[in-house]
């Protein structure tokens, strides 16, 4: 994230701020009502984009897993474990919005019979454990090392959930992308665009706010311990 | 309003809720570091700090 590091973050608070208007509004007052789920489709905008969020923050994570162990990149080990933080944030929403569209589309909360609902709560859950590994080691180069051994291993899990959803007989979960691009077009594909930077710029924007204060807890904490 | 709206502002209610919560969270933890620096900027002698010229911090 080097150059884009360089936005101030205030300039990022703005452009999100913007952006989700903007996605709001073509949300609800542009884009018109889906053929099959009328209005209730209208939770898909935030919905994937989140999702599709929420594996970008997974991939994140594994690379800079991968930079840790393989360059010793200093930074690389607070940077994974904030965007895995990130990525958790953007799954609970993907689990609470997945689960109101299923009980107005589907009539339940939840279905354990559907793959690729499950296949993200396996996702989500491996994810959750990652915390617990990370607290329960020490801080330093071991914890660091495991962590990021962790985190590249999930990412393995992302493929998998992504394709479940192509794999799986008898789903009723929609299919939005497929072999030939978007399901969709017009009005629908220009507001989903919309939304999915809207929510890559958010998401991004409480990366860097999340990493500047853990950056400078660890100055305070090294600034306490000299001053002992 | 429909059901379906119901479901749909409620949804959106969620999300907004939990980044709100989430901004929250993090202003509340940048205002105890912040409180935090001012008690080691007590601590540190005033003589050092004006000879030592600090280092920026990188915050975001």
């Amino acid at each position: 994230m080097g150059r884009t590091a360089r936005i101030p973050l205030p300039a990022l608070a703005v452009a999100s701020l913007v952006l989700v208007t903007t996605a709001l509004a073509f949300v609800f007052f542009v884009v018109p009502n889906d053929a099959n789920q009328g209005f209730s489709q209208r939770i898909f905008y935030f919905h994937v984009s989140i999702a599709l969020t929420a594996y970008a923050c997974f991939v994140g994570a594994a690379w800079k897993a991968f930079r840790h162990l393989t360059k010793q990149d200093p930074d690389a080990d607070l940077e994974s474990y904030v965007l895995v933080h990130q990525g958790l944030i953007f799954g609970t929403l993907v689990l609470l919005t997945g689960s109101i569209w299923a009980k107005i589309s589907w009539g339940h909360w939840w279905l354990w019979s559907e793959d690729q609902l499950v296949l993200f709560l396996v996702l989500f859950l491996f994810y959750c454990a990652y915390f617990m590994l990370r607290y329960s080691v020490d801080p330093g180069p071991r914890r660091a090392n495991l962590s990021a051994v962790y985190a590249l291993f999930g990412v393995v899990l992302i493929p998998v959930s992504f394709a479940a959803i192509r794999l799986a007989k008898g789903l009723i979960h929609p299919v939005v992308f497929t072999r030939h691009g978007p399901n969709f077009g017009g009005w629908i594909l220009v507001t989903y665009c919309i939304a999915q930077a809207a929510v890559l710029v958010l998401a991004y924007t409480l990366y860097r706010l999340e990493l500047g204060g853990k950056r400078l807890d660890g100055r305070l904490r090294e600034l306490r311990e000299a001053l002992a | 309003m429909t059901t379906s709206e119901k479901y749909v502002t409620a949804a959106y209610c969620v999300v907004f809720a939990v980044v709100l919560v989430y901004v929250l969270i993090m202003a509340l933890k940048l205002q105890r570091l912040e409180r935090e620096v001012d008690e080691l900027a007590v601590r540190v002698p005033e003589d050092d700090a004006e000879e030592t010229p600090r280092e920026p911090a990188r915050v975001g």
